[in-house]
């Protein structure tokens, strides 16, 4: 049983928003999303200060069997990516909520209610 | 001998040698004459060792691996024949071996007289026109003919037709060479038999559509029943028929592609037609076409005359696709296998490949989970053990089977199911060979039950135990240097 | 009964009656009534193996076996015994791609060890398993240098061969790729084109060394070029050369690509043969084809396993960067004991006797008064003859005396008119060069 965290908010493609202040905001992969792929070998990560676009691919995560591309769940600007993931892709499977992938400039905030809640992830993540 | 774990380069002691080449003749020539930019200044890592060093050393990693002489190698979807010899001796005749591609026609007639002739018994085998024998190997050839039927509608002026529509069930090349001939696939969804949906394709049917690529029998064994209403409803909509040949074996001498009313195929020649797979190649992939569509077949060509054979170049053609005329001692080992076939045992081939599986598939469905019932073609599929409550899943049998001398048939494909074994045990295989493998997997099933975790640590016998996958993909070690170098940083460690 | 099919009458019978059918042909009633194949095929009965150990022999005598001058992409090197004795055992010779690496694992470290070669030989980070030949690799690296760079165009010289250049062309026209032509001058790319041609459309630069004419280009100041602009480098190399001459990674290529015949593969009609392809670190991930890994197995022995599949087209489907679902394996074998026969030493001695009997042969051709070096370039193994004897008349003469060489190029470019190519390994003899000498000087039109 995967973990879904309150206070979140969640895309249908299994990537996780987390707000930090403002418009800055942390991305990642769910808890379920580890647990399909399973041990995580690569994460493909897009450079700093690139544009991403909401429903729109920026990079993809690598198990030994399969790969899943990522899907941003929000518009804006990359304006860090977890270094740690580079050399240790498994901190993922330890703690995928911890381990963040991009960290993004939002263009727009108002577009973040377009993504599920907890209880709306959870029913979709069974 | 079998414990054997040395890398050729572990064997290398300086000023060894297993080489003799001739003196130099002359004086006056020496490469230092070259300019010193030009000339390489880095190290080289390569082995110093002796003849029988290197024999020694290639002898013994060979006897790690699983030929099909060594035993039973059901792997489905792959077609793992017996592989005769006397194909291997007529390729290595040197007036084979030793012919330059760019000399001219008249001093190659023996080559191009095969070319021609093996084009033509490919051609009547599967009901198509004319055949190219340059392609490589299977995918190859389906990214010939994704060519060939883009070119032909763009030579029609008709530039929307960019989409070609796969079914879920195929294989992963499908789609994949869709896109590097820059089209789209568009999958559809397979039937709950593992058949085309006929109302879903009649939806993706529609003036964007180049074509679709279909595998019959599919990748499941099942023939497609409603074949002559697909390719109808393609034809209908503007679209081409694609062949991928993959699971010709099957219906050899029973059903011709053509006859289907497919306008493009290509051919494993090391499937169905006995060559050697080498641990991965080289196969040879020719793809045929219906006498409408010969123009657009690639560069160079063949041609007879009058008994008389010559090379052409083209101008309707896709263009070249292949540095010559693809891999020529291939193609030479299917064409004696078919002269020594000959009529009557190609006739029969298909019906004893697909005898085979039915009868491995209705001897093992009691104690294997079949999805799908029915007669089944040239392989059978099943989803894992019928009893799921031991935790063995297919890895494991597989694993298991492999403790009994057995290779293990292909595992997790199709897709469609998700504990699939996919067992394809090919005509040269006999019913003694077929009873002991049965008699192995209804064991391998009763262990199971008993004694899951022997099965789940198998495999105990082989070389190597299970493989750490996960670190392969994280270490990175691709070569020599990489090991040496991950070997230093452990040491400073 | 056939001796490729074991099937007796009692085992039909046993088989049917467990299946539940009565004929092998109740078995293909999915088959559509209009579709079933009810007649003979229009081939020859069963040949036995005596009859076709004749005809095949007959037909292979209808090949003319020369002593070859030739090159452009294939050449006669020394193929040593040990070869075709260890590639022919069966184990090697009849296994699958090595998906079950515990019974694998002798196809599984000659890849590991391939690997190894073409990467110390190229001075890349790191090669794939093999692609079907030099011509597709060099194609598939233009598709590589596009995922890398998201850039849609590839300048090609002029100096590349033209079989490798077709192959481009076919495979870029159809991904919908751009492709233009870099001038050759003088035989060599002009750098000069080159600078007026690069902007930040250009995805990379490919050439070729030694290229078409067996010119050797300084490929480093056309990398420079390149990386200047933000475009990668492809270099498409004789591997055979690259004991002695500048590795790409020396030249500062980004992707390096080739044919592998030139070390101890048969010519045989220009296949099977295989591609080389190796890149730098940080696109590996962007490589087609297989590749080998070393890990650990469950006892933490060391152990071999096909690895980065998540790049293949097996599970990245549409989205994969290549089609390619195999490598030439067999024939990586050829090149793994090709390369461990003749080590370093053997190498370079190969290369030398090769730039002797090559420069022996254009100074006594020179000597004749009737060729002259069509670009007074530095060449290795093979070099272009500018003659006024018309090419048929020098074709006819070599073959009559049991000699392929000096190929005509009028037919790869209208500027090539009066251009003969000719090579020479380290097979030719003194003798040999001599009597092709002989042949050519005393013609005359």
């Amino acid at each position: 049983m995967s973990t879904v965290l309150a206070g979140l908010k969640y895309s249908e493609s299994h990537e996780w928003v987390k707000i930090i202040e403002g418009n800055i905001v942390l991305v990642g992969i769910t808890d379920f999303a580890q647990s399909q792929l399973g041990a995580i070998v690569f994460v493909d990560m897009p450079d700093v200060g690139a544009k991403i676009v909401a429903e729109d691919e920026f990079g993809a995560v690598e198990s030994v069997k399969a790969a899943s591309d990522l899907i941003s769940p929000v518009t804006g600007t990359v304006i860090a990516v977890n270094e740690d993931l580079v050399g240790e892709p498994e901190l993922i499977n330890e703690d995928a909520y911890g381990a963040w992938i991009l960290k993004v400039a939002v263009d727009d905030m108002s577009e973040l209610d377009n993504l599920l809640d907890k209880a709306g992830y959870e029913k979709i993540s069974k | 001998m079998v414990t054997y774990d040395k890398l050729i380069f572990e064997l290398s002691a300086p000023g060894r040698r297993a080489y003799s080449l001739p003196k130099p003749f002359v004086k006056g020539y020496a490469m230092t004459e070259l300019p010193a930019a030009l000339r390489r200044k880095t190290d080289l890592l390569l082995p110093e060792v002796s003849e029988l060093d290197v024999t020694r050393h290639y002898s013994n990693i060979s006897r790690k691996n699983f030929g099909i002489e060594t035993g039973f190698y059901p792997l489905g979807s792959c077609t793992m024949k017996y592989n005769p010899k006397l194909g291997e001796e007529i390729a290595a005749l040197p007036g084979f071996a030793n012919i330059h591609p760019l000399q001219p026609a008249g001093s190659v007639q023996g080559a191009l007289m095969v070319y021609d002739e093996l084009q033509k018994l490919l051609a009547e085998i599967s009901g198509l026109a004319c055949f190219s024998l340059n392609p490589y190997a299977g995918a190859h050839g389906e990214l010939v003919g994704l060519m060939i039927m883009k070119a032909y509608h763009e030579r029609r002026g008709d530039w929307r037709r960019t989409k070609v529509i796969v079914p879920d069930s195929a294989h992963g090349t499908n789609p994949a060479s869709a896109t590097v001939a820059g089209m789209q696939a568009v999958e559809i969804r397979s039937n709950p038999d593992g058949r085309v949906d006929l109302a879903a394709l009649k939806a993706a049917l529609g003036d964007d559509i180049a074509g679709m690529m279909l595998t019959n029998p599919n990748t499941l064994g099942m023939f497609e029943n409603d074949i002559c209403e697909i390719t109808r409803l393609v034809h209908e909509a503007g679209g081409l028929m694609y062949y991928d040949g993959a699971n010709l074996n099957a219906i050899l001498g029973k059903a011709r592609p053509g006859d289907m009313g497919f306008d493009i195929i290509h051919i494993n020649l090391h499937k169905t037609f006995a060559t050697p797979h080498g641990g991965g190649g080289p196969g040879s992939g020719p793809v045929g076409v219906t006498r409408e569509l010969c123009e657009f077949l690639p560069n160079p060509q063949v041609k007879a005359s009058d008994g008389h054979y010559y090379v052409f170049e083209s101008a309707e053609a896709i263009g070249r696709i292949s540095a010559f005329y693809g891999n020529f001692r291939v193609w030479l080992k299917a064409y004696v296998y078919i002269l020594s076939l000959g009529r009557e045992n190609l006739k029969a081939l298909g019906g004893l490949a697909t005898l085979n599986a039915n009868y491995v598939k209705e001897s093992l469905k009691d104690d294997y989970e079949l999805p799908i019932a029915g007669v089944c073609m040239h392989e059978c599929v099943f989803d894992g053990l019928k009893d799921k409550s031991t935790g063995v899943r297919t890895l494991d049998v597989a694993k298991r089977l492999l403790d009994y001398g057995f290779h293990a048939p292909t595992i997790y494909f199709p897709l469609l199911f998700p504990q699939s074994i996919m067992i394809e045990p090919t005509e040269t295989e006999s019913k003694q060979t077929l009873d002991a493998f049965i008699a192995t997997m209804i064991k391998i099933a009763r262990e199971a039950a008993e004694t899951p975790e022997l099965v789940k640590t198998a495999p105990h016998t082989t070389p190597i135990s299970r493989i750490d996958e996960v670190m392969a993909a994280k270490k990175m070690i691709l070569s020599y240097k990489d090991y040496l170098e991950d070997r230093d940083k452990q040491g400073e460690n | 009964m056939f001796k490729y099919f074991p099937h007796t009458e009692a085992d039909l019978e046993a088989m049917l009656a467990k299946v539940g059918v009565k004929t092998i042909d109740d078995l293909f009633k999915d088959v559509p009534k209009g579709v079933f194949f009810q007649r003979d095929f229009d081939v020859q009965a069963s040949l036995s193996e005596v009859e076709i150990r004749a005809k095949l022999k007959e037909l292979a005598a209808q090949n003319r076996q020369y002593t070859c001058f030739a090159g452009l992409g294939v050449y006669d090197h020394y193929e040593p015994s040990v070869i075709s004795s260890l590639i022919s055992r069966q184990e090697f010779l009849t296994a699958y791609t090595p998906y079950q690496p515990e019974v694998a694992q002798g196809t599984l470290q000659y890849i590991f060890e391939y690997q190894s070669l073409i990467q110390t030989l190229t001075g890349m980070d790191a090669a794939n398993a093999s692609m079907y030949d030099g011509a597709t690799a060099t194609a598939e690296a233009c598709f590589m240098a596009e995922a890398i760079t998201k850039r849609k165009k590839i300048l090609v010289s002029g100096t590349l061969n033209p079989n490798t250049m077709a192959v481009v062309k076919t495979y870029l026209h159809f991904k919908g790729l751009e492709l233009e032509m870099i001038p050759a001058v003088a035989g060599e790319t002009s750098a000069t084109a080159l600078k007026h041609m690069l902007d930040a459309s250009v995805a990379a630069v490919l050439i070729q060394k030694p290229n078409f004419f067996g010119i050797i280009e300084d490929c480093q100041k056309l990398g420079e070029l390149a990386h200047e602009s933000g475009a990668l480098l492809i270099e498409n190399a004789d591997i055979a050369t690259l004991a002695v001459l500048a590795s790409p990674r020396e030249d500062g290529a980004d992707i390096a690509v080739g044919d592998c015949q030139s070390l101890g593969i048969p010519m045989a009609f220009g296949g099977p043969t295989l591609g080389y392809m190796a890149t730098l670190k940080q696109h590996v991930r962007k490589l087609p084809g297989r590749i080998c890994g070393m890990s650990r197995d469950a006892n933490g022995k060391r152990a071999f396993v096909l690895t980065l599949q998540a790049r293949e087209q097996h599970i990245r489907r549409e989205k994969a960067n290549s089609n390619i679902c195999s490598n030439q394996s067999l024939m990586a074998l050829y090149v793994t004991i090709y390369l461990s026969v003749m080590g370093e030493a053997g190498l370079k001695e190969a290369n030398e006797l090769s730039y002797q009997g090559a420069h022996y042969l254009k100074d006594r051709l020179e000597a004749t008064g009737k060729f002259r070096l069509a670009y007074a370039k530095p060449f290795l193994k093979e070099f272009v003859m500018e003659t006024l004897l018309p090419s048929e008349l020098i074709q006819k003469a070599l073959l009559d005396a049991g000699i392929f060489g000096a190929v005509p190029l009028a037919e790869y470019g209208e500027d090539y008119d009066n251009l003969v190519a000719f090579a020479v390994t380290e097979k030719r003899t003194k003798a040999e060069i001599d009597g092709l000498v002989a042949t050519l000087e005393g013609l005359s039109w």
